[in-house]
């Protein structure tokens, strides 16, 4: 007998039920502490923010009375903030989605060619991704400053008179709209420079044999062989837009009178200023909802990719 | 042909000219930033803005240190994304390893699980984890800040990435590993970690920054000054009105997005790949 053959009926005899049993239990144990910490600091959570949702519970004294769906009533009935809020965070999903991709897209394009300076860019136009989103905020905030920031000064000495950008409304909103785009859109980029590479130059060519230009081949080939990364896009950048906070916390502090306030801000501010920790779990449930109908939209579109 | 050539060659320019023209938005800010941060108190201020400060003033990096202890704060920053870093690592690749590797019931039903967490804010279970830490003690203490990127959103994302790049592992190698008498832990240890560097690697770049980043947490859990990370410490360069005091606000910024800038630049190829591989932010 081979030393081959030896070794193969030594793998066989170890594969018996005892070892794929010992095997099982490893698999346990290796998965263990990732798993325990995710219930106790994930699910858990997730239960108690249903429960909570449910009553009335003061942050400091930790006092709760049960409601029922009071709180539901009152956010989708009364809550005039909540109505706002809504809207505000439709809005910011709205103005950011387009832009973010759009911008992805013709970043990716005028970068996919192999030009020198092309690393340069791309390096560039990544960088605030890897930077913090609070000093991103921060600065863009000194720069937005109404007389004395930099934007209106610059805009000042071409002769234009710019506007108060984080203390009016529409401005407000616009302005933390455009700076976080600039934040974000670099990783957008780079996934599609990834599917840009991926598809055949041959398509191009032919098309171009055929008579194509550069603009035809741009809205007949690429683009359509772009769309599930263009879908997988949306849903994470819709997902991403839902979760902003520090971004706004710092430019305008949700105002002015609330023109920036969004969901999870709200969430923030209910239950940990002004302590009403029953309602900011309703909030969080409705963040919840929300945020898994992307997740399974984004698993659906994922299945249908393959 | 000539003509064609002086195409080409203008297509060229305004491909560099749009690009230069759309990357100013991007740069600006770091510029502006760094050289604010050199100027006085009223040159932040100056109309015409000065491209360059009129006088360098250096001082504003040693004032960060005396308005708060930032040195303090900048270390707590420091260590907390390094635990987190190693915790995640160890965890994540663990499980990661089981997930592709050992074949165990329920393993493909307990992934599912973690998965649908993956894009789950941690908005929504801060305030349940807030009276959870309450009643822990935990409270104006970092440990939570350390537990939960390892165990919550980043944790999820980094035994994923890990299951990613064991299951291309091929099983020979632990057939053989198998056969020269190493159990599970020594395949683990041995064999199947050392090969993971490039997926370790990512998997360190992505929970470094995470924690390094992390600003609702820190808001959250930590009330004392001297616990203050980088984030929460940055927002508080505020005189007695709650009102900025740029220069410094602005020093202290650049000392904390440098560092990270700088090994950006370095390792740049390995960052964007670590972003992209993890690609669930938005």
């Amino acid at each position: 007998m081979s030393y081959a053959q030896k070794a193969e009926r030594r793998v066989e005899r170890r594969r018996g039920w005892s070892l794929a049993r010992r095997d099982a239990l490893f698999g346990y144990l290796f998965i263990s502490p990732q798993v325990l910490g995710f219930l106790v600091f994930v699910v858990g959570p997730i239960v108690a923010v249903f429960v909570f949702s449910l009553s009335e519970r003061n942050l400091l004294t930790g006092q709760s009375t049960f409601v029922g769906l009071e709180n539901y009533a009152w956010m989708f009935t009364a809550d005039p903030v909540f109505r706002k809020v809504l809207v505000n965070s439709l809005v910011f999903t709205a103005g950011l989605v387009p832009l973010n991709i759009v911008l992805a897209l013709v970043l990716a394009l005028l970068l996919s060619r192999r030009r020198p300076g092309v690393t340069l860019f791309r390096t560039l136009f990544f960088a605030p991704v890897v930077t913090s989103a609070v000093a991103w905020a921060i600065v863009w905030r000194f720069m937005l400053q109404n007389e004395s920031g930099t934007i209106n000064q610059l805009l000042q000495l071409a002769g234009i008179d710019g506007p108060n950008w984080l203390r009016e409304e529409n401005w407000a909103m616009a302005s933390v709209i455009v700076t976080r785009v600039l934040k974000n859109v670099g990783l957008n980029m780079i996934i599609y420079l990834a599917a840009i590479q991926g598809i055949p130059r041959e398509y191009g060519d032919a098309a171009r044999v055929d008579g194509a230009n550069g603009w035809h081949v741009l809205r007949h080939v690429t683009i359509p062989m772009l769309a599930p990364t263009t879908l997988l896009i949306t849903i994470i950048t819709i997902v991403g837009s839902m979760q902003v906070f520090d971004h706004i916390l710092l430019m305008t502090g949700g105002g002015p009178a609330n023109a920036t306030m969004v969901l999870v801000y709200y969430i923030y501010q209910q239950g940990f200023e002004f302590f009403a920790t029953g309602y900011a779990s309703s909030l969080s449930v409705i963040l919840f909802i929300v945020t898994l109908g992307l997740t399974l939209a984004h698993w659906l579109l994922r299945g249908r990719e393959r | 042909m000539s003509s064609l050539s002086a195409n080409r060659r203008l297509g060229a320019v305004l491909w560099f000219a749009s690009l230069l023209l759309l990357a100013l938005p991007f740069v600006f800010p770091f510029w502006w930033m760094i050289t604010s941060s050199l100027k006085s108190a009223s040159e932040v201020f100056a109309f015409p803005p000065t491209i360059l400060p009129e006088t360098w003033q250096w001082r504003n990096f040693v004032d960060v240190f005396g308005y708060q202890p930032f040195a303090r704060q900048y270390f707590n920053s420091l260590y907390i994304a390094a635990l987190v870093t190693a915790g995640t690592i160890l965890v994540s690749s663990l499980a990661g390893y089981a997930f592709a590797r050992i074949r165990f019931p329920a393993s493909s039903l307990i992934f599912l699980l973690l998965l649908s967490a993956l894009m789950m804010p941690s908005e929504v279970t801060i305030v349940p984890n807030f009276f959870f830490m309450t009643f822990l003690g935990w409270v104006n203490t970092h440990i939570p800040l350390i537990v939960l990127p390892i165990f919550g959103a980043n944790g999820v994302v980094g035994t994923f990435l890990m299951r990613q790049f064991f299951l291309s592992l091929p099983g020979e190698i632990e057939e053989a590993a198998m056969i020269d008498g190493l159990g599970r832990f020594g395949i683990f240890w041995r064999i199947a970690l050392p090969i993971a560097r490039p997926a370790l690697g990512a998997l360190a770049i992505i929970s470094f920054l995470f924690s390094w980043n992390l600003f609702l947490e820190p808001l959250v859990f930590i009330n004392d000054l001297e616990l203050f990370t980088l984030p929460l410490a940055l927002n508080n360069f505020t005189d007695n009105y709650g009102l900025p005091i740029w220069h410094l606000q602005l020093a202290a910024t650049t000392l904390s997005v440098l560092p990270v800038l700088v090994v950006y630049i370095i390792a740049q190829r390995q960052v964007v790949e670590s972003f992209a591989m993890s690609g669930v932010k938005g």
